[in-house]
């Protein structure tokens, strides 16, 4: 299991006896809705994912157990990066957007005035 | 505005406002869902359809629209507005003399919420797992203020004079009374952009002749899901654009009628053969209160919707970071959540 032996896990894995890869859950801690819902949004967005859904598993604990459910053997932890990574890359691109229409209406703002 | 929509796509898109309650609210456009559509990610579509519209932009607030987003990745950024976005607030408060009547805790929670004017990505996090460093105030992580003020009568005051404000002198403490105590090289970093308290006319205590003020408070960095004194915002919301379909043409006394039912501006009556006629000028401005519904002549003319994709942000800073600022730093938290995750899975090999 990952995050054995340190003192803070911020990802476990945990599998059912007998279970094969492509049904895991993962535990992620310090995390709640704010990750969860939109990574459960990018990995459902995955034909490669028959299931993927998550729980706060209690209001006073900070972590969240997501579980990944695929098609076809694929080892869960796929999906999961892939989602992340698909995750980040829309945040690169609202930020690049943002900015710069920022930008656009900052200047326009300032034309009027000169 | 009225162009028809096939029903799988108005499932889709739009959330629909009934009578009775609210139709088609959860995303649905996953793959495997609906024949013939190919709802798997692609960052090239995704691309294509999203854009941003800045509405409005001063120092304290915004209202920007977001379109061609999830409502899951949306409201990630609403909630990290809210919660997960750090800013500096004063988290020790050292009362070497309180002889006021506010209480030494009360006075503490009223001193903690002051909005400090400090740019928080130039300060670290304390670390408050050390218990070596537990009560070391540092230069990278804590700001030091102070608050020393004692009221006293005030000599110029008229005999026969009633009024605190001119027979007393300091009755009122503010928030422009604290000062920056800078630590370390703070003084030379920090020069251009003096530490301070947002708002100068902050209340903290009234005093009487004798009683004194004796504090030094840190401020640390910190974020709003511990304490909701470290959030960046006043509010962060959004809502979905409101859209709203005539089926039938609405003339005369029931166009009036219909007219009143939304919020101004949204209908508008033109004449059309000496008769007026109902059209929907602005959508955007409705509030989406469906009093239409109630008039059960009305309720069939109209299809009130809202649009699922289109989020209409609006962010009202405190005034510690400005507000474009704020929305940029909430995109980079989530970013930085997804690379932690990725670096964890790159370094511990999982099985």
């Amino acid at each position: 299991m990952a995050g054995e032996g340190e003192k803070k896990p911020v990802l476990e894995m945990v599998q059912a006896d007998g279970a094969d890869d492509g049904c895991v859950t993962f535990v992620m801690h310090n995390e709640d809705h704010t990750l969860g819902n939109s990574l459960r949004y990018m990995i459902m967005k995955n034909p490669e994912v028959e299931f993927c859904g998550y729980t706060i598993t209690h209001p006073s604990e900070s972590k969240i157990n997501f579980r990944i459910q695929t098609r076809g053997g694929i080892p869960a932890v796929e999906p999961l990066r892939n989602g992340l990574n698909d995750l980040h890359d829309v945040c690169q691109h609202v930020l690049n957007t943002f900015q710069a229409r920022v930008n656009e209406f900052k200047e326009g703002q300032e034309q009027p005035m000169e | 505005m009225a162009a028809p929509m096939s029903n799988v796509e108005e499932i889709r898109s739009r959330v629909i406002l009934g009578e009775f309650g609210v139709k088609n609210v959860h995303t649905t456009d996953f793959p495997g869902n609906y024949p013939g559509f190919d709802d798997t990610w692609d960052m090239k579509r995704f691309q294509k359809n999203f854009r941003v519209d800045v509405v409005h932009l001063d120092e304290n607030s915004m209202e920007f629209d977001m379109v061609g987003i999830d409502a899951a990745i949306a409201n990630a950024f609403r909630r990290i507005l809210l919660a997960e976005v750090p800013t500096m607030a004063i988290e020790k408060v050292f009362i070497y003399n309180n002889t006021s009547i506010v209480q030494d805790e009360v006075l503490a929670h009223r001193l903690g919420l002051i909005p400090i004017k400090a740019d928080p990505r130039l300060f670290e996090f304390k670390n408050t797992g050390e218990e070596s460093a537990e009560e070391e105030a540092s230069e990278i992580d804590t700001i030091q203020l102070q608050l020393k003020i004692k009221c006293s009568r005030n000599p110029r005051a008229s005999k026969d004079s009633s009024d605190p404000r001119e027979l007393y002198l300091n009755h009122m403490v503010y928030s422009k009374d604290i000062e920056w105590v800078p630590i370390g090289n703070q003084a030379d970093v920090f020069a251009d952009s003096c530490i301070r308290p947002v708002h100068d006319d902050i209340l903290i205590a009234q005093l009487r002749p004798g009683q004194e003020l004796d504090i030094i408070m840190h401020c640390v960095k910190g974020l709003g899901k511990d304490h909701a004194k470290f959030s960046p915002v006043a509010t962060a919301s959004y809502r979905l654009l409101p859209e709203i379909t005539l089926l039938e043409t609405v003339e005369g006394e029931k166009a009036e009628r219909l007219k009143r039912c939304f919020s101004r501006g949204v209908i508008d009556l033109e004449d059309a053969h000496g008769k007026k006629v109902a059209k929907v000028v602005n959508s955007r401005l409705d509030t989406c209160s469906r009093e239409v519904l109630r008039h059960s002549d009305l309720k069939n003319c109209v299809k009130l919707g809202r649009v699922r994709d289109h989020f209409i942000f609006t962010v009202e800073s405190t005034g510690i970071l400005p507000p474009d600022v704020l929305v940029t730093e909430a995109i980079k938290v989530l970013m930085a959540k997804c690379q932690s995750f990725l670096s964890e899975m790159n370094s511990v090999d999982m099985e």
